[in-house]
């Protein structure tokens, strides 16, 4: 086990939680490991850190990471509604949420939406299987047209991608990844949180219970052969310095609010991660040549974020006391005189 | 001609939607109170942008009544399509200024009749072409202002405060009323007893406030940070003042900073999960809506109950559905607020009785709300709401707030990080709680609905549940005693009034009429008082403003089996406020007093 401290002086172990009760194999546990790495090595400090959710097998998950962290498991859907208010309340919280896809693209569709043109710092992982597991193995919207359930069913209508939603509303941070694949994972949640506005992060999670078998493609087998990464994605955090040993030409960098960098190595295509509508082309071509397309599609590191709109000051708002919020007796005289 | 009636009648406006008759009724109504005379205004309106009728009644009584009348002394009727059925709500002896195109050919003979070529005037006298619609309504009130005898200085006034913001509309305003006063001395001799007279010790140290301009200016000064909302008739108006306070109040006019953030939410399940997501983060957070809001907000007021999260939750009640009456009054939602929710979910509410204890209760209810950790309601009405009231000059605040019991980094290192979220340390089934960002090892913790244990550690335990529940009942009776107790006009009476709400303006006139005591409840759960006042009286009626006697059902739980049958139930759902004969009648009918 190892000891080192990362920069705010703990170990890994500080960063992890109650022991999960998912299914064994179940890929959310992969990303709660993923996610044990990436605040470990980014150093969150574990009380600026809240871990919000919904409900299903995905909204559990915050109990198994950072133990001592705040965290919140609200109502089916509605984690955006409270993630919002929650910053509202104290912007200075490291907001992270975790979703399902029932949670995402069913019953939260909406608050989603909402939340990505408001524009709210927080990052948002979806945990995607395609299925409802809590509630044994029903189609979740995710889920590919003609996907088979185990029980045989087959699906007869279209998947709602979160990423193309993120994209169409305009979100500044859009990338979707594996839950299989670690070196992928872990940058790009670090780059979600280093990322000043909501960062969608889609992450295909296999359910080994009710959907990881033949005609599934949500399965490991399905994702492992059909996924197509469009850059190596490598994060260097702000208190790190930037070495970038690369050939001219091979690399894009995308530097982030607090100094973060995003580095990305091509490979193949050169996608341009600041070109929404290339973002759309590369999942669109992706989906007609049956690959899942993954890596960080598209960010937009220029858009105000909520609090930056609505002009809340750095100082959190639920700090303020009766002296800084009530009118004064002057100016409250004053007021009641108008309504004579 | 019969005996002058002097400062205490009736005035109908009935016009239509959309075309600025309530600016013109608002203009007389400030005149009035200008004078010193109580007003009592009552704005009837559609659901309608435009075109389908609309009242507006200002009531004038010497003894300052609040609630509204029965009666229509006198009617201004600018509304071709509602005239004939106007013109039936006039008491014998009434005045009627009407469109001289309406025909008085076979009407009434027991009213009298001034006909105004309204249109015409407009036309002629009014030069403005782009505001000659709005205009036109302000003809009328100058021919009041003459009819009844308002001075001219009091009609300036009314017309400056009216436009507090716009000072440029003054004078275009005042030259249409001038149209109409002109009229009405060049062209009416006065032929009815009805007349206002300036009067001195009535409304000194009054304001006019709506109750939800002064529910906005008690969430101001509660301290609310977070608003979240989503429009909806007769709440809208609440946040839209917090807006406009907030803009006056709360920004840094150097940074441009805001203290407050008003975010209007995508419907009202997300407007309350805001509230929640902030309250539980340590803001004083607050949403407001009306009935169809309120059902939208049940699964997470749910929530709110069960984790624990403060929150303050404004319903302003009216009728029913979207497609109901959603522009009438009601009390109908008591029940299904103090119960909202799936499982043993019960609340605090608050029942604002006037516009003052809007903004009492609007400012303390993030006290209890604190105080609690847990959702706080408070319960006001379209007409409590969206009407002008005549009210004392509000107070501020001597206490500080109220944040409950909130453990700090500080007292986390005294405890040595020994604490549990969920125990009940002082025996009265409130605990404590730390906030996120406090920066000690032990003040995380993962909130969630029921399934926990005292810290907040997940679990299915039965018997965890069942402390837990037992522990949250406790919380439900210390607050039972906190919350806002009833307030008692007693004196020995055999027959007493039980309400609430917007329903005490009607009560206190009834009292008038009717021998009764009244105790006014103002808070649920239910005071033990109510349950004494009864004991002492041979009967109580519980008076309110829906169909199924809700409050009077809450009442009767309460009370020992040998007291339920001396609670009774009168009760008034039309959609108009409850008039003081609506309490009278059925009392007298009941207790068989002969008229």
């Amino acid at each position: 086990m190892s000891t080192t401290l990362n920069r705010v002086g703990l170990p890994r172990d500080a960063y992890k939680g109650a022991a999960t009760t998912l299914c064994a194999g179940c890929g959310h546990n992969s990303i709660t490991n993923h996610m044990v790495k990436a605040l470990y090595e980014l150093g969150v400090e574990p009380h600026r850190l809240a871990k919000m959710s919904g409900i299903g097998c995905s909204s559990k998950t915050p109990a198994y990471f950072v133990e001592s962290a705040h965290g919140f498991n609200g109502v089916h859907g509605r984690m955006p509604a409270l993630t919002t208010g929650a910053h509202l309340a104290n912007r200075q919280m490291i907001m992270l949420g975790v979703s399902g896809d029932g949670d995402t693209a069913s019953i939260g569709l909406g608050q989603f939406m909402h939340m990505i043109r408001r524009n709210v710092d927080c990052t948002y992982i979806i945990e995607d299987n395609g299925t409802y597991g809590l509630t044994k193995g029903q189609f979740s919207a995710t889920a590919d047209l003609g996907s088979v359930q185990k029980k045989g069913a087959v699906n007869t209508f279209q998947p709602i991608d979160p990423c193309a939603v993120a994209l169409a509303l305009g979100c500044s941070f859009v990338a979707r990844s594996f839950s299989g694949d670690g070196k992928q994972v872990v940058p790009l949640i670090k780059a979600a949180i280093a990322h000043r506005g909501t960062a969608i992060l889609d992450i295909i999670s296999p359910c080994v219970t009710f959907n990881d078998h033949d005609g599934s493609t949500k399965s490991y087998s399905w994702v492992k052969d059909h996924e197509e990464s469009i850059a190596d994605v490598s994060f260097i955090p702000f208190f790190e310095e930037v070495h970038v040993d690369y050939e001219p030409g091979t690399v894009r960098d995308v530097q982030l609010h607090d100094g973060s960098h995003i580095v990305l190595k091509k490979l193949g295509d050169d996608h341009d991660p600041t070109d929404r509508r290339a973002a759309i082309r590369v999942i669109e071509e992706g989906r007609a040549e049956g690959h899942l397309v993954t890596g960080l599609l598209y960010v937009d590191t220029k858009m105000d974020d909520f609090v930056t709109t609505e002009r809340i000051p750095q100082r959190p708002l639920m700090d303020f006391g009766e002296d800084e919020l009530r009118l004064d007796r002057e100016q409250f005289a004053h007021f009641m005189s108008e309504f004579a | 001609m019969t005996e002058p009636i002097v400062n205490d009648l009736t005035i109908q406006a009935a016009t239509v939607n959309g075309s600025g008759s309530q600016t013109a009724n608002l203009v007389l109504t400030r005149a009035i109170f200008h004078m010193g005379i109580p007003v009592a205004p009552k704005n009837v309106f559609p659901s309608n942008i435009e075109g389908l009728p609309t009242w507006y009644q200002l009531r004038i009584t010497p003894e300052g009544h609040m609630a509204r009348s029965d009666k229509v002394d006198i009617l201004v009727a600018f509304n071709a399509a509602t005239w004939r059925e106007d013109l039936k709500t006039v008491r014998p002896g009434g005045v009627v200024i009407h469109e001289e195109a309406y025909s008085t050919a076979d009407a009434r003979t027991d009213v009298t009749y001034y006909p105004l070529p309204f249109a015409k005037l407009a036309k002629a006298k009014i030069q403005n072409d782009t505001l000659r619609k709005q205009l036109a309504n302000m003809i009328y009130v100058g021919v009041v202002a003459g009819l009844l005898g308002i001075p001219w200085e009091a009609v300036e006034h009314g017309v400056r405060r009216q436009f507090l913001a716009k000072p440029k509309a003054v004078q275009v305003n005042l030259d249409a009323i001038k149209v109409g006063y002109d009229y009405w001395q060049d062209n009416f001799s006065k032929q009815d007893p009805y007349r206002l007279q300036p009067m001195t010790g009535a409304v000194e140290g009054k304001v006019l406030v709506e109750g939800n301009q002064a529910a906005a200016l008690g969430a101001l000064m509660g301290g609310v940070t977070v608003v979240a909302w989503y429009p909806i008739t007769p709440s809208s108006s609440l946040c839209e003042y917090l807006i406009a306070y907030a803009d006056r109040f709360r920004v840094d006019p150097k940074t441009g900073e805001k203290l407050i953030s008003v975010v209007q939410a995508e419907d009202e399940l997300a407007a309350v999960g805001m509230a929640i997501g902030a309250g539980w983060a340590g803001s004083r957070a607050m949403t407001s809506t009306s009935g169809p809001g309120i059902s939208l907000m049940a699964e997470f007021t749910g929530l709110a109950y069960y984790a624990e999260v403060p929150v303050v939750i404004f319903d302003i009640q009216r009728i029913g559905p979207s497609t109901g009456l959603p522009t009438r009054t009601s009390q109908a939602d008591l029940g299904f607020v103090y119960t909202l929710s799936h499982g043993d979910t019960k609340h605090l509410v608050l029942l604002p009785g006037t516009v003052e204890e809007c903004y009492e209760f609007g400012r303390d209810a993030f006290d209890y709300a604190d105080r609690f950790q847990a959702p706080v309601f408070v319960l006001s009405d379209l007409d409590l709401g969206m009407n002008l009231w005549m009210t004392p000059e509000f107070k501020y605040p001597e206490k500080k707030f109220d944040r409950g019991k909130v453990l700090t980094k500080g007292d986390l290192e005294k405890l040595a990080g020994e604490w549990a979220r969920y125990r009940d340390v002082d025996h009265d089934g409130v605990t404590y709680r730390t906030l996120p960002g406090t920066d000690h090892t032990a003040a995380g913790y993962f909130t969630r609905g029921s399934g926990h244990d005292e810290h907040a550690r997940y679990t299915e335990g039965g018997d965890d549940y069942a402390r837990n529940m037992d522990r949250l009942a406790r919380k439900f009776e210390t607050a039972r005693q906190a919350m806002p107790a009833p307030v008692i006009d007693e004196s020995g009476k055999k027959i007493g009034l039980i309400a609430f709400g917007s329903t005490d303006a009607a009560v206190r006139e009834a009292r008038e009429a009717v021998d009764v005591d009244y105790l006014r409840v103002r808070a649920l759960p239910l005071s033990d008082e109510v349950a004494r006042f009864i004991a002492r009286h041979d009967r109580v009626y519980v008076v309110e403003q829906n169909r199924d006697g809700q409050l009077f059902d809450l009442v009767r739980l309460a009370l020992p089996p040998d007291l339920v049958e001396r609670a009774r139930s009168i009760r008034h759902y039309n959609g108009q406020p409850i008039p003081a004969a609506a309490i009278v009648e059925p009392l007298k009918q009941q207790e068989m007093v002969p008229a």
